[in-house]
């Protein structure tokens, strides 16, 4: 037998049926939905006259348009009407298929990249889909997870599979001990910065080597979440002990005599050593240092101690000129140079436990610089905030000046109320720096949460290593 | 022979950048609609006036940006966008799609497209098709903002007609039949059933704990 990657044995293990173009029917075995790209998807469903194909197999839960304040309202909270209609649409949906929901209401509702994994819902092995780019990252338990639209959310619905073609693998190795305050935050913006944000397009990734082997599942899920950033739909790392330590106890993961009989499966899915890789990339921990992003897109990344560079350096110098005028940047401005107005601690990307704490050590004690107007900090659960609290980091948060608030993706994207005013600068936990992807005109970097509770005491951009 | 489909065939539209994401294709705030239609006035809202949009606004009373391509009346019914690598990068929302189809688009040509978007245009019958950067260069330098310019597609052989050049282009048979044809794709898929079930009844043996 052939050797195989493990993005090939998912592949198979899921594989229900060749289609005459070539390509497959892939079952699904976890799908979960939020209020934004669902809602046509089930409109498609009642016009067919079919019910899902599998309900147990879905969780839903409103996240993209909630506010982060007066949670106990629940939907009277919502000020918008047409965010209101569209949870009110979720909630409705939810009743007339009798689906698995977490509320407004509910301690468990939160991000559904964080919920997943925190319920136990995401396991290794699976196949993971939901109408929302960032499901990659639920490859972080070694399961092939992928965002899809809403036609395939209604197809998944509908069938229980997603059509799919097979990818490309793309293997990215990174050894070595990290430097010391260098997060997994760090490591996938360098990454896109190397291989560009459509290196990854067709692949997908396996991360590899003792980097990333020593991540938590936090970090881990980091990584992979921001896959699609370098293009790739769906990016995995094997499960190993950390992973199986993880999932036990989790509330929908096995338990008993299952969980044992899931770990045998479970050990096996890693790529065979001599399996081949389309394409491969291969780093050394010590080449990355913070980065922050100083354009539109995700891969105008630097590290901390570098300037903003020329557009005359780059092939397409309309774009990079565009992006620092959107900016308000010069270039050969010194990262550390650059001034911020609001802090976002938050997003799938940056919301979890190890990341509020990772920012709480850094701010404890200190306050927001007198620049900063706003900083926020968006647990990615209500479990999250709970486990938060008993810790006492939201006194840390609050003793430094941030708001802290109810879960949900909130300023990532900014459909709630949490926005950028026009121009404002802000340091940004998230994943995407587009225009006006946190309010319109707003300015957006990315960074890590180390470096963006490192910018809030400074109110500017400082290498976090020297706070 | 050369067999021209009318429908992907027209006037095109030059937007000469790369990684053009879905936020800026439609922007956030026009996601909370819970319809597949009534996108085509926000397309590239963020660029195409100089106010900041709403959802359910008239756009009667918006500030139109006129130097942008998308405002300029020559260019108001063309059906082919044409723009340059990575397009409709980021969030996987169909919006994006629904977005281009409102406003009339049916063909989107690029250097190269990302995934979900990708997959995305053909679910809703708009043609995305990838050109050479050479092709797609030559259709950029020969843009002009004062008339309108054409490209024919021969969607059955897989050319593209540009003035004097010949492209061809790749497309699976299936996406190829599903643009002639219109097929349900659920439907189709749903003729699978008696596999799905089988397949399903197998894995749940192997995998008892994937399902409660």
């Amino acid at each position: 037998m052939s050797s195989k990657t493990l993005y090939d044995k998912l592949w198979d293990a899921h594989h229900v049926a060749k289609r005459d173009d070539g390509s497959s029917l892939i079952y699904i075995d976890r799908h979960l939905i939020h209020e934004v790209t669902s809602p046509q998807a089930f409109d498609g469903l009642r016009e067919r006259k079919i019910e899902p194909w599998r309900v147990d197999s879905i969780i839903a839960t409103p996240d993209h348009n909630v506010p982060t304040e007066n949670r106990a309202k629940g939907l009277k909270g919502i000020s918008d009407s047409t965010s209101k209609l569209q949870v009110l649409t979720l909630e409705e949906n939810v009743k007339k298929y009798d689906l698995n929901f977490f509320s407004l209401g509910d301690e468990r509702q939160g991000i559904v990249h964080v919920i997943g994994p925190e319920q136990g819902l995401t396991l290794p092995g699976m196949t993971v889909v939901c109408g929302d780019s960032h499901t990659s990252t639920h490859g972080a338990f070694g399961a092939l997870a992928m965002g899809i639209g809403t036609s395939e959310v209604e197809h998944v619905l509908a069938t229980q599979c997603l059509i799919a073609y097979k990818q490309k693998n793309m293997r990215i190795n990174i050894e070595g001990d990290l430097l010391e305050r260098v997060s997994a935050k760090d490591v996938t913006m360098f990454i896109i910065g190397q291989i560009g944000t459509a290196g990854g397009t067709g692949f997908n990734i396996e991360y590899a080597g003792s980097t990333i082997e020593n991540l938590s599942m936090e970090g881990r899920m980091t990584l992979c979440n921001m896959s699609i950033e370098a293009g790739a739909r769906s990016g995995m790392v094997a499960p190993d002990q950390t992973t199986f330590d993880y999932i036990k106890g989790k509330p929908f993961a096995p338990s008993g005599d299952q969980f044992d009989k899931a770990l045998d499966t479970w050990i096996s899915l890693k790529s065979d050593s001599d399996a081949v890789f389309d394409n491969e990339f291969s780093f050394s921990s010590e080449q990355i240092l913070p980065q922050v992003t100083w354009g539109t897109s995700p891969e105008m990344v630097s590290s901390i101690d570098e300037k903003v560079p020329e557009p005359r350096d780059f092939k397409n110098k309309e774009n990079y000129e565009d992006a620092l005028n959107y900016m308000g940047l010069k270039p050969g401005t010194k990262l550390t140079d650059i001034s911020l107005d609001q802090i976002f601690i938050g997003s799938c990307t940056n919301s979890r436990i190890e990341d509020l704490r990772i920012a709480a050590e850094i701010l404890k004690g200190n306050k927001l610089a007198k620049n900063i107007k706003r900083a926020l900090v968006v647990p990615g659960s209500g479990l999250v905030k709970k486990q938060a609290e008993e810790e006492g980091l939201h006194e840390i948060f609050i003793d430094a000046g941030f708001s802290w608030r109810d879960a949900g993706c909130s300023m990532c994207l900014g459909m709630n109320p949490d926005q950028l005013n026009q121009e404002e600068r802000c340091a940004s936990t998230s994943n995407r720096n587009f225009e006006g992807r946190q309010g319109y005109k707003g300015r957006t970097h990315l960074v890590s949460p180390a470096m963006a509770a490192a910018a809030a005491i400074e109110g500017r951009f400082i290498d976090v290593r020297e706070i | 022979m050369k067999q021209i489909s009318n429908e992907f065939s027209g006037t095109f539209i030059c937007l000469d950048k790369s990684n053009v994401d879905t936020d800026q294709i439609i922007p956030k705030q026009f996601l909370k609609s819970i319809k597949k239609t009534g996108f085509g006035d926000n397309l590239f809202d963020g660029w195409r006036y100089l106010d900041e949009g709403t959802i359910d606004q008239e756009t009667s009373s918006r500030m139109v940006n006129k130097d942008f391509i998308f405002n300029n009346k020559l260019f108001t019914d063309s059906n082919i966008l044409v723009s340059g690598e990575n397009f409709g990068c980021g969030s996987s929302r169909e919006h994006a799609v629904w977005a281009l189809k409102d406003f009339g688009i049916k063909t989107v040509i690029a250097e190269s497209f990302a995934d979900i978007f990708y997959n995305n245009c053909f679910k809703n019958g708009l043609l995305a098709l990838c050109l050479k950067k050479s092709e797609i260069s030559k259709i950029f330098e020969n843009f002009n903002e004062n008339s309108a310019q054409s490209i024919e597609i021969d969607l059955i052989n897989q050319v593209l007609y540009y003035g004097d050049s010949e492209f061809k282009f790749e497309l699976d048979d299936y996406k190829k039949k599903c643009l002639l044809e219109g097929l349900d794709e659920i439907g189709a898929s749903l003729k699978f059933t008696d596999q799905i079930k089988s397949f399903e009844k197998n894995y749940q043996i192997k995998n008892p704990w994937l399902f409660k």
